[in-house]
């Protein structure tokens, strides 16, 4: 056994001892001493000795070495180190063309957080720009690990799932206050403009207990832009062939050093109706919405003080149904159907971080954040009013425990919500209700600084309609080798499920509304809980010098309780507790190439199998994709002198069939056949910079001109028992196309920086 | 004639840890240190904390140094340094010995690849 392992572990040795030697010449192949080169992949500098040589480890692959020496033209360049090589340096025609150029390795516009424990991905900016459309919820349609659904055509708006479970199941916090709760649960991303953040994080799994007790499946913060980075003024504009107009205007303010404040004003329309799939309902419904921020920061780096105050403000108005409207008519028409949702929010939310001058590995932190969020929707008869007050803060304290090695966070906070909710439908009913919880959390987190560290967290709560309960969560990191890292996590959450305005949809249809009453605290029914477990496998390598990326993941999350919307029925929808066993098991496959320099190609499979047990046995859940297979080909060219530069970016999707419910029960005219056939999806986009303050943007949505057939059922007697507008699993418009620019103008003082 | 001089070296730094009204428990150093990669980084860092005291120990590629942040009623900067050249890293006052600079990996020879 040991000479296997010996046979095997020699060749890798004794490849890792030879080096081979690169020598720096100028043009008349003489050596130049102190040469500095960079290799960003290895994170390493080296510097030539006298006879300009400078020694690597021999491998067979490119590495890119960055080549600076004053006097000469730095270069960048691909270098096999398969063999000894040399590289001639060219020198510098003139003293105006010796400029100090910093390089940085190109980061990664979709970034897997190589030292957090958790599975934790980012989205920078430039990934989000890849969909320019529109507002957060959409932001993630080039990422295989979060599936953006197609809502209902009647309220438009579009819900995301991870791991096979809707958004209420994912922890959503705005820079790490929770954000997209309660009332606007479900609606809640629409209403972030794109523009507006600055990234995005997704943590798959069990989260960190710092923001709460509720996550389930997992984590998605999103960092807005900040006023201190901002540059004074910029503009987006954006408008799309199905009638959407968009405007993003950002104004920032700097005071001082220490003081600045950013506007954020975002508007956007829809006033062409459109019916391209000839249901006679409007594919998306018109509206208009006017979105409002102002921030306010202060930065005291001497005194370790940060500070963030956001006032927020908007309203959002959605009219959809039929083509022809009834607003005007004084006698009902029973060929008409619309429906209203208009939404408000005003939030104020404040944050103060002091990071001690002498140890800067210690902190405290205090945020707070009030809302008021309001939302009232008519469909057809049916009305649903809710109101939502919350008052959030929380109290954090990080330190280390001996060195940072071991650190630790652990905190306060406190959760305020006052819902007051009024449903018309097949039975009139006000649901008012005050949840308070106080809870405490610690998480310890430790790091041998080589290749495994750990994250232990756990909370109590005390809530008064959970009741008292603990939720521990764990996270494992493993590097066995470099380029290879496992993880593993698990974890408890606990929520109190707003079963109306998380399923809103469902109201439009003629369906009952049926509560399963069984004298619990939360409409009748008790909280969900679940257990949440996976595992990541992460693999980089090399072929032919190019990386290579290799990403496996399995997750499950298996509930003890859930609130189950059982549609079985046509005639109907209950909500009831679990009766029996639901879960959600996701296995991912992602294989990410970056083909040649600036080209890189994302693939990912994913397979989803989420049961429930309904009344009428164990099944799939309804519209939801077993197999999804995703590709995402990047190209950019090479910036030029002035920022000049094209982007190209396209997004294949292939998905799979789903189940319908239960339709039987319908004339055969409304009955939907079992599940629903795959189908694919091509998106698209070009973007074109002529400077570094000018951008233009071009892009299509749907290139093959995929529609849903029958989106609605009955739309042609909206008014009759077997209307139903929830059995959307595909775009109804067909191809979208949409253009844009984005415009800036950069501070004078850091202009001048850049051009001495 | 080596130890005469530790001996009036340890007594000048007596003299200076002395004229200090009282150690601090978290005292910010930056020493020089000599690596070349990510490799050097962790053994660099891991040695430094293998010093009781040493609470935060990052060591930057560019500019040859670690900033460390120590208690100095535990241990002192020398401490950290001795600890460090014993991996085979070379700092600003004890240099790594042949045998010690021999053990690390090929691709962190710092000497031959940095000759200021």
């Amino acid at each position: 056994m040991y000479k296997i392992i010996l046979l095997v572990m020699l060749p890798i040795l004794s490849l890792a001892q030879s080096s081979v030697q690169g020598k720096i010449t100028d043009s008349e192949n003489k050596p130049i001493t102190n040469v500095k080169i960079t290799i960003p992949e290895l994170n390493a500098v080296l510097l030539t000795n006298e006879s300009g040589l400078f020694s690597l480890i021999q491998g067979n692959r490119n590495l890119l070495l960055v080549i600076e020496k004053s006097g000469f033209q730095t270069l960048e360049i691909q270098q096999s180190v398969k063999s000894d090589f040399t590289i001639q340096l060219a020198k510098t025609d003139s003293e105006s063309n010796i400029a100090t150029v910093n390089i940085v390795k190109k980061q990664n516009t979709l970034g897997r957080k190589q030292k957090a424990v958790t599975n934790t991905q980012n989205l920078s900016q430039g990934e989000l720009q890849k969909a320019a459309c529109c507002n957060l919820s959409e932001s993630f349609e080039t990422n295989p690990s979060i599936d953006v659904n197609f809502s209902d055509a009647v309220t438009g708006n579009k819900q995301i799932k991870m791991l096979g479970l809707t958004s209420p199941y994912i922890l959503m916090s705005e820079e790490n206050i929770p954000a997209i709760r309660g009332a606007l649960q479900a609606t809640g991303l629409n209403f972030i403009p794109g523009t507006w953040a600055e990234s995005i994080q997704i943590t798959k799994g069990a989260g960190s207990v710092v923001n709460g007790y509720e996550s389930i499946s997992g984590q998605i913060n999103y960092e807005l832009v900040k006023p201190q980075k901002e540059d004074p003024f910029f503009a987006n504009v954006y408008a799309s062939n199905d009638g959407r107009y968009e405007l993003n205007t950002h104004f920032a303010n700097k005071y001082s050093d220490k003081l600045s404040s950013l506007v954020l004003l975002h508007g956007n329309t829809r006033n062409i109706k459109n019916d391209m799939n000839h249901d006679g309902f409007l594919d998306n419904p018109l509206g208009k919405q006017v979105n409002i921020l102002n921030r306010w920061q202060y930065n005291n780096v001497e005194k370790g003080i940060v500070s963030f105050l956001n006032i927020k403000y908007f309203s959002d108005e959605k009219t959809g149904g039929t083509i022809n409207d009834n607003s005007h008519e004084m006698v009902m028409n029973p060929n008409l159907w619309t429906s209203h949702v208009n939404t408000d929010k005003i939030e104020i939310s404040n944050k103060i971080g002091y990071v001690y001058p002498s140890m800067p590995f210690q902190s405290i932190g205090f945020q707070q954040a009030f809302q008021y969020n309001k939302m009232h929707s008519e469909f057809g008869d049916k009305v649903h009013h809710i109101h939502h007050k919350n008052y959030f803060s929380n109290l954090i304290f990080n330190s280390i425990i001996n060195n940072t090695k071991h650190k630790f966070i652990t905190g306060l906070n406190f959760n305020f919500d006052k819902f007051q909710e009024h449903l018309e439908a097949n039975f009139m009913a006000e649901y008012d209700r005050i949840d308070t919880s106080i809870g405490s959390f610690f998480e310890y987190s430790y790091d041998n600084l080589n290749n495994f560290s750990f994250v232990l967290g756990a909370r109590a709560d005390n809530h008064n309609r959970l009741g008292l309960f603990f939720t521990p969560r764990a996270h494992v990191k493993y590097n066995p080798f470099e380029k290879t890292t496992f993880r593993f996590s698990a974890g408890r959450g606990k929520r109190a499920s707003n079963i109306f305005a998380e399923n809103i949809n469902v109201l439009a249809s003629s369906r009952d509304i049926i509560i399963k009453n069984e004298n619990g605290k939360l409409y009748g029914l008790n909280p969900e809980i679940a257990w949440n477990y996976g595992a990541s496998f992460i693999q980089k390598f090399y072929i032919f010098g190019k990386e290579n990326e290799i990403v496996v993941d399995y997750y499950k999350t298996d509930f003890s309780n859930q609130i189950v919307v059982d549609l079985e029925n046509a005639r109907q929808v209950t909500f009831s507790n679990l009766n029996g066993k639901s879960f959600a098991e996701s296995f991912q496959l992602e294989w990410n190439i970056n083909l040649m320099t600036h080209l890189n190609l994302r693939t990912a499979y994913k397979y989803l199998n989420v049961k429930t047990d309904y009344a009428t046995g164990l099944l799939d859940k309804p519209l939801q994709a077993k197999n999804r297979f995703f590709a995402n080909i990047a190209y950019e060219t090479h910036i030029l002198d002035k920022g000049q530069q094209w982007k190209f970016d396209a997004t294949f999707n292939w998905i799979g069939q789903q189940r319908l419910p239960n339709t039987l029960a319908n004339p055969i005219e409304y009955q939907l056949s079992e599940f629903t056939p795959n189908y694919q999806l091509i998106n698209a986009q070009i973007t074109r910079t002529f400077s570094s303050t000018f951008e233009m943007y071009f892009g299509t949505e749907n290139l093959g001109n995929f529609k849903q057939k029958n989106a609605i059922i009955a739309s042609d007697n909206p008014n009759s028992p077997y209307f139903d507008s929830t059995m959307i699993y595909g775009p109804v418009f067909g191809t979208m196309y949409y253009a844009g620019i984005r415009f800036k103008i950069k501070d004078k003082k850091e202009q001048n920086q850049i051009n001495h | 004639m080596k130890k005469i001089v530790l001996v009036v070296l340890i007594a000048i730094l007596g003299i200076n840890l002395n004229a200090q009204e009282q150690p601090n428990k978290n005292k910010k150093v930056e020493v020089e240190v000599n690596g070349v990669c990510d490799m050097c980084k962790k053994r660099i860092e891991k040695a430094a904390y293998s010093v009781k005291g040493v609470k935060s120990a990052v060591w930057h590629a560019e500019d040859q140094d670690i900033h460390l942040i120590i208690d100095e009623t535990k241990c002192t900067v020398l401490d950290v340094e001795k600890a460090i050249a014993k991996a085979g890293h070379d700092t600003k006052d004890i240099k790594a010995t042949d045998a010690q600079y021999a053990k690390i990996h090929g691709c962190c020879l710092y000497r031959t690849e940095a000759k200021h």
